[in-house]
């Protein structure tokens, strides 16, 4: 009984139920608020076009969730897409993907009402940075590419990582197998360790230049980097969805790939 | 006896320890959902010719206590759609709630236009999706049936990370390892769906059931079924699966591969 006696009022001992706060420890938070949704997606431009493509499985673990969920989206056009003039394809975890999507596509149709004009690539491509880097401590988890038109009719891509950081290339590969298919691209298109043959020895060889390529050579070679990328990769697959940008508008082409 | 009357009639802390009292606090780091505690197992759904048929069977449990035995996880939401839960029951309540409150304000709006199930889904969504950005997740994994805005079969699935994704057959929890490879084994991509019967489709989910009733231990032989099309909706609650055939746990030795 001596134990209850010595009790000090004002100690924390005494079983209250209420005013504990002051020694509550920290709160273990288990709940993960991210997941992987896997599959892939590769841009390449060309002289007057830019192609954005991504397959169109949806995992979860070793699960398919579905085998058709888009992931290249039309940006700043109508519920069908009917006037858009910029590509954005995400890839990572869909959830955020698809609220990057919303978000740039009311920028964008905002631009057109308030100023009159549609927004150009180079202005969105900026502004997607801006979005990307707001949620820099509590990020977007995606991989963007934006695609479309420069302002001289050229085809342009932007790639970005997830908090923001973005260039404009001449093409990228994101997602699950992009460490399949960009070196693949690097040595295709920006013909990289390619030398004209007999043109010296060692060093003097010269360096292939990289040139725009047609577009009938960028659709098969975007085919032929999918198709391998589903051999060697478990969460790609089941569809093709490609969207090539021309002065002319936007044409989508759907391809199927291995449903295994 | 002492004079300390607060701790008169307590369990004495030199005997039991102090009282936990933490999940009284009411100041210090705000507690959120980091697991759910009564939880409902695998929802599972399929497209037929004309509608959708969505299960889910009626049990709520407490971890590995089957603690609810009539608890129903599909609720109608007016005349368009079937909202199927999994995951935690408080939470499922909470939703319900919010649908029925919006169900009231739509009906007694002036536009007159109908939510669908694909608004819905949309909105759940959403719904789902802010909650997790605000690490206080509603821990669920819904199924949305009916139609959508042209008047086709609808089906979506949202989870508690706002993950969304549409098929022709989907199932959430342990029905994502045991009802989907049946399903995708009896409803093949090629096969039409308008050779998929609604009888065809119902037939199919009662399999289901049966399996997941046969191999996820935190099921029940009592479930809930929903048939939707432009008709209207009929649910059957308080089902019983039939024709169980337990002749092939008489066999099982040990975990299934012992065979002496």
């Amino acid at each position: 009984m001596t134990s209850l006696i010595d009790h000090n009022p004002h100690s924390n001992s005494i079983g209250f139920s209420f005013s504990q706060s002051t020694n509550a420890g920290t709160k273990e938070h288990s709940f993960y608020p991210y997941t992987d949704n896997g599959g892939s997606v590769l841009g390449i431009t060309g002289k007057d076009f830019a192609v954005l493509a991504g397959d169109t499985r949806s995992t979860s673990g070793y699960n398919i969730n579905s085998r058709y969920v888009p992931k290249v989206f039309k940006i700043g056009g109508d519920e069908d897409g009917e006037g858009a003039h910029i590509l954005l394809s995400v890839v990572g975890f869909a959830a955020d993907g698809l609220a990057l999507k919303e978000k740039l596509d009311a920028v964008v149709k905002m631009y057109k009402y308030q100023h009159g004009k549609p927004m150009s690539v180079r202005a969105c491509a900026q502004r997607l940075s801006t979005i990307l880097y707001g949620k820099r401590f509590f990020p977007y988890y995606v991989q963007a590419i934006l695609a479309g038109l420069d302002e001289e009719g050229k085809g342009a891509l932007y790639g970005y990582d997830p908090v923001g950081s973005y260039e404009r290339e001449q093409c990228r590969a994101a997602g699950a197998a992009s460490s399949l298919i960009m070196p693949l691209l690097d040595n295709q298109v920006n013909l990289k360790n390619q030398y004209i043959p007999g043109s010296g020895e060692g060093h003097a060889l010269e360096a292939r230049k990289p040139e725009p390529m047609p577009r009938e050579t960028v659709e098969q070679l975007v085919r032929d980097a999918f198709t391998s990328a589903v051999e060697r990769h478990i969460e790609v697959g089941d569809g093709l969805q490609m969207l090539v940008i021309t002065a002319n508008g936007i044409e989508e082409i759907y391809h199927p790939l291995k449903k295994d | 006896m002492n004079h300390f009357p607060g701790t008169w009639g307590r369990p004495r802390d030199d005997v039991y320890g102090p009282y936990d009292s933490s999940y009284l606090r009411s100041t210090g780091p705000k507690a959120h959902t980091q697991s759910p505690a009564v939880t409902g197992t695998s929802v599972i759904a399929v497209k037929f010719n004309g509608g959708v048929a969505i299960a889910a069977d009626n049990l709520a449990s407490y971890g590995s206590l089957a603690r609810f035995t009539d608890v129903k996880r599909l609720r109608v939401f007016g005349d368009a759609a079937v909202v199927g839960f999994s995951g935690d029951v408080s939470d499922m309540q909470y939703i319900d709630r919010l649908l029925e409150s919006m169900d009231i304000r739509e009906n007694y709006s002036a536009h007159g236009n109908q939510l669908n199930a694909k608004n819905l889904h949309t909105y759940l969504s959403k719904v789902l999706y802010k909650r997790r950005s605000e690490f206080n997740p509603l821990w669920n994994h819904i199924l949305v049936a009916g139609f959508d805005g042209e008047k086709k079969p609808f089906l979506s699935s949202a989870d508690l990370l706002g993950t969304t994704f549409s098929a022709p057959h989907l199932a959430t929890g342990f029905g994502a390892h045991l009802a989907i490879p049946i399903l995708r084994r009896l409803f093949p991509e090629e096969r039409p769906i308008e050779e998929i019967t609604k009888e065809d489709a119902i037939k199919a989910l009662k399999e289901c059931l049966k399996v997941l009733w046969y191999r996820d231990a935190r099921s029940l032989d009592k479930y809930s079924l929903a048939v939707i099309t432009q008709e209207g909706i009929e649910v059957q609650e308080d089902q019983q699966i039939e024709a169980q055939s337990w002749a092939f746990a008489e066999t099982i030795k040990g975990y299934g591969a012992q065979t002496v």
